[in-house]
């Protein structure tokens, strides 16, 4: 039963985290261009997400 | 990657590049883009041939490389281009991705925000998503039998979750609900505001009072249910409306206008005065109704009137707004302002048509509408029934909100949606945009159909007839003298021959309304009319309606031209008439080209010489006589028609304001996009019939069970659960077979415009 007060918060914290990352990566517009992200890996160059890059208003 | 190629891709949806020429497209971007920071702007370019990674770099690095360009993002998903740039002119952004290969046009939407709904849909969504999986693993702790104690706490631990998520993700719904209930009708999300809020009350009050029974994780998994539906619901009609704004716009956004001092000035449309001088270059279009001050050239009316040949024009004739000035130069003098050209006016048409036709109500409010009250009235005479027989209360209310749950309409929230969205892409994947779901079930409803003729039954563009029949030097040379000019004959020349030997002319010009004027050597070359282009009299009558190739006033070739048909369109027609859908076509041309292209399509009820004001009326009157007319039209006159019909369809050529109104667009040039979509919606109607008919079953089922007290929270997940996944299922059978059926599918698509509608994000 005690070890019930350690694993339940664990698990909500953990959910959590899962929670917060999702919305922060869309948020950062990590879906504005799924099929692009795809493509991009093949580019040689240096990639950041767009918003990320510039101001974040300037280019999705 | 040879599909970036890019030369091969453009495709038939692009206008022809060329159709406005530098100065005016450079100004045109000024207009559309929007500053982000002190000299700093930012355009948007819609680049429908994107296709994969080659075509990213290419354009990103072409793009950079251009003076004043500070940073070029292809978006791939959506096919666009965001530019950042300084300086007081706009960049030769669309000159130069038209020489690496790929069309592109401002995109209107430039500014416009995020999608902030979806995004408040999502967020809501996960949420929930979040809350049901944590809660459902305490349930299940509860359920696999938890010692009195543990399941208290567990209890309130779904509490405390579930409360947060109710307010944050349930807001939609009660926000829905209640701007519903203060407009005095009801809709879906009242029953399910009203169960989710009960269900939760009780549940508190159980858990205070150490209860068995909880519904927190039936109250989480519902909304998180309903919220797919309606995320589902808002991507589909997003993006495809959003694709559709984003095709090539036609009217102009602003024009060159010649003030008093004599400078010139490239200043919005709106901002044109009666009165003003306003030059037009060949290539673009007249911006308002306006008189022909100098200058002569052809008129392409096409797209406003309907008639498929060109007209000349001189110094005093009156022209119309969004007419295509195709050879040469015009000053004009404007003798309307914007608000009251031709453009507006059928913009007012089409709006006094969507007025006037009956609104249509889309199935799932038809069936909320009985849904609620009944779910209301079943779940209060539960309460009354056990009140009376056993007059405890807590179990009469317990019963009550159980009936709430398990009838909440869980399955038929989303058994529309789905339905919609895989029509959505499997029309999408012919080449069909779908602007909303509304517009699909109509089109189920539809048993006539009514055509215009040019550029909808015909390409709306001419090419040469009988070209195996003809002398391929003449030919050489015609085609070499039409590459200098814009008119439709020259440019199908041009087609027809492509791989013309480089002929040496010299002194190359273009007589408007008349043709093209060439030196070679010694001789006169001429194409063009024959009144113009023959010196005997007796040759000119003899070949009267054709365009000929002459040397020094002697005769070489003749050209005849016709607008052909769009490929599958007469077994488009038959297809549609073995389906038993009446015909009818409706055209602004003249008699003669009508009657013929009737009788060679098969259909027996036509009409020439319509008005848009005629068009809008005999559809008024079709209705009248109870049909429900599906009109499939491009023209800027065709759309007070397009407003005014039960459903309707445009191709991705069509003029803009005629395409807004179309509830699907199609975008490949095949006329066999008709009955497709209307075999789509027939089978997606049927679907939804089933997938209503399956919620009803679960409720027919589950019912009984909940008015006698035998349901527990375990009973409600399952059910809920299940009724769910098979409404889901039931949906996705529309796509089975496409695959197989249309190898050809994806090909038609390669050439144009690719959104992804997929839901999923």
């Amino acid at each position: 039963m005690s070890v019930l007060i350690y694993l339940i918060p664990a698990s909500l914290g953990l959910g959590l985290l899962g929670l917060a990352t999702f919305l922060w990566s869309l948020k950062a517009g990590q879906y504005e261009d799924m099929d692009g992200t795809a493509a991009r890996i093949l580019l040689d160059e240096e990639d950041v997400p767009a918003s990320a890059k510039s101001d974040g208003a300037s280019l999705r | 990657m040879s599909c970036c190629s890019a030369s091969v891709m453009v495709g038939p949806t692009d206008p022809p590049a060329d159709d406005q020429p530098g100065a005016a497209v450079q100004d045109e971007l000024w207009l559309e883009s929007r500053e982000i920071a002190p000299g700093q702007r930012l355009s948007e370019l819609s680049v429908p041939t994107i296709h994969c990674v080659g075509c990213i770099r290419t354009i990103e690095e072409g793009l950079k490389a251009v003076p004043g360009v500070l940073d070029a993002r292809v978006n791939l998903t959506a096919k666009r281009v965001s530019v950042q740039w300084e300086g007081s002119r706009a960049p030769a952004l669309i000159e130069t991705l038209k020489d690496l290969g790929y069309a592109a046009h401002p995109w209107q939407a430039a500014g416009e925000k995020k999608d902030e709904v979806l995004a408040r849909l999502l967020r809501a969504l996960a949420v929930a998503g979040f809350a049901s999986s944590n809660i459902m693993l305490l349930s299940v702790s509860v359920w696999s039998g938890a010692d009195a104690q543990a399941r208290d706490i567990f209890h309130w631990i779904s509490a405390l979750i579930a409360l947060p998520v109710l307010i944050y993700s349930g807001r939609i719904f009660y926000l829905s609900a209640w701007s519903a209930l203060r407009r005095g009708h009801t809709n879906m999300d009242v029953p399910i505001s009203i169960g989710i809020s009960l269900a939760f009350c009780l549940s508190l009050y159980d858990t205070m009072r150490s209860g068995p029974h909880a519904y927190f994780d039936g109250v989480v998994m519902l909304l998180f249910f309903l919220l797919i539906g309606r995320t589902l619901d808002h991507v589909m009609r997003e993006r495809t409306r959003s694709a559709v704004k984003g095709l090539a716009r036609l009217a102009s956004k602003g024009a060159l206008v010649e003030k008093e001092d004599g400078t010139r000035a490239y200043l919005p449309v709106e901002e044109i005065q009666v009165g003003s001088r306003v030059i037009v270059a060949a290539g673009e279009r007249i911006p308002v109704d306006a008189r022909v001050l100098a200058g002569s050239s052809d008129l392409d009316a096409a797209l406003v009137t309907g008639e498929s040949d060109p007209q000349p024009v001189g110094p005093g004739a009156q022209l119309q707004a969004g007419t295509l000035n195709l050879t040469g130069p015009l000053t004009l003098e404007a003798t309307a302002t914007v608000q009251n050209s031709f453009l507006s006016e059928m913009v007012r048409l089409m709006e006094a048509a969507e007025a006037g036709r009956s609104t249509y109500r889309r199935i799932a409010d038809r069936v909320s509408r009985l849904f609620a009250p009944t779910v209301h009235t079943l779940s209060f005479l539960s309460f009354l029934g056990w009140m009376v027989a056993t007059g405890d209360p807590h179990r009469a209310i317990t019963i009550a909100v159980a009936v709430l749950i398990i009838t909440c309409p869980c399955a038929l929230g989303l058994s529309v949606p789905m339905v919609q969205v895989v029509a959505a892409r499997r029309l999408f994947d012919r080449g069909i945009l779908l602007k909303d779901g509304g517009g699909l079930e109509r089109m189920a409803e539809i048993d006539t159909v009514v055509f215009d003729k040019t550029g909808t039954l015909t390409l709306g563009r001419p090419v040469l007839q009988n070209r195996n029949g003809l002398d391929s030097d003449h030919l050489d040379l015609a085609a070499a003298l039409a590459a200098h000019s814009r008119h439709p004959h020259s440019r199908a020349l041009v087609d027809a021959h492509p791989t013309a030997r480089p002929t040496a002319f010299i002194e190359v010009a273009e007589r408007p309304g008349f043709g093209v004027e060439a030196r070679l050597g010694e001789d006169v070359y001429r194409l063009g009319l024959p009144a113009w282009a023959l010196a005997d009299q007796a040759q000119q009558r003899e070949v009267a309606n054709k365009t000929v190739l002459s040397k020094n006033g002697k005769l070489l070739a003749a050209y005849s031209f016709i607008d052909p048909l769009r490929p599958e369109a007469a077994a488009a027609l038959r297809d549609l008439q073995r389906k038993g859908l009446k015909l009818e076509i409706l055209s602004g041309d003249h008699q003669a080209a009508v009657e013929a292209l009737a009788r060679k399509v098969g259909v027996s009820a036509w009409q020439a010489r319509m008005r848009p004001a005629d068009k809008t009326a005999r559809l008024t009157a079709l209705a009248e006589q109870g049909r429900k007319v599906l009109m499939v039209g491009d023209g800027l006159n065709d759309a007070p028609a397009l407003a005014a019909a039960h459903v309707s369809m445009a191709p991705a050529n069509a003029a803009d304001v005629g395409r807004n109104a179309a509830d699907l667009v199609f975008l490949g040039e095949g006329l066999d996009a008709v009955p497709e979509a209307f075999a789509v919606a027939k089978r997606s109607a049927r679907l939804v019939r089933q997938n209503f008919a399956l919620s009803f079953t679960y409720n027919a089922i589950a019912l009984p069970f909940a008015i006698l007290g035998f349901v527990t929270p375990l009973f409600a997940s399952v059910a809920m659960s299940c009724s769910s996944i098979v409404v889901v299922a039931n949906a996705m059978r529309l796509n089975r077979g496409a695959r197989r059926r249309n190898p050809e599918a994806s090909g038609t698509m390669s050439n144009s415009i690719r959104v992804n509608p997929e839901p999923v994000r």
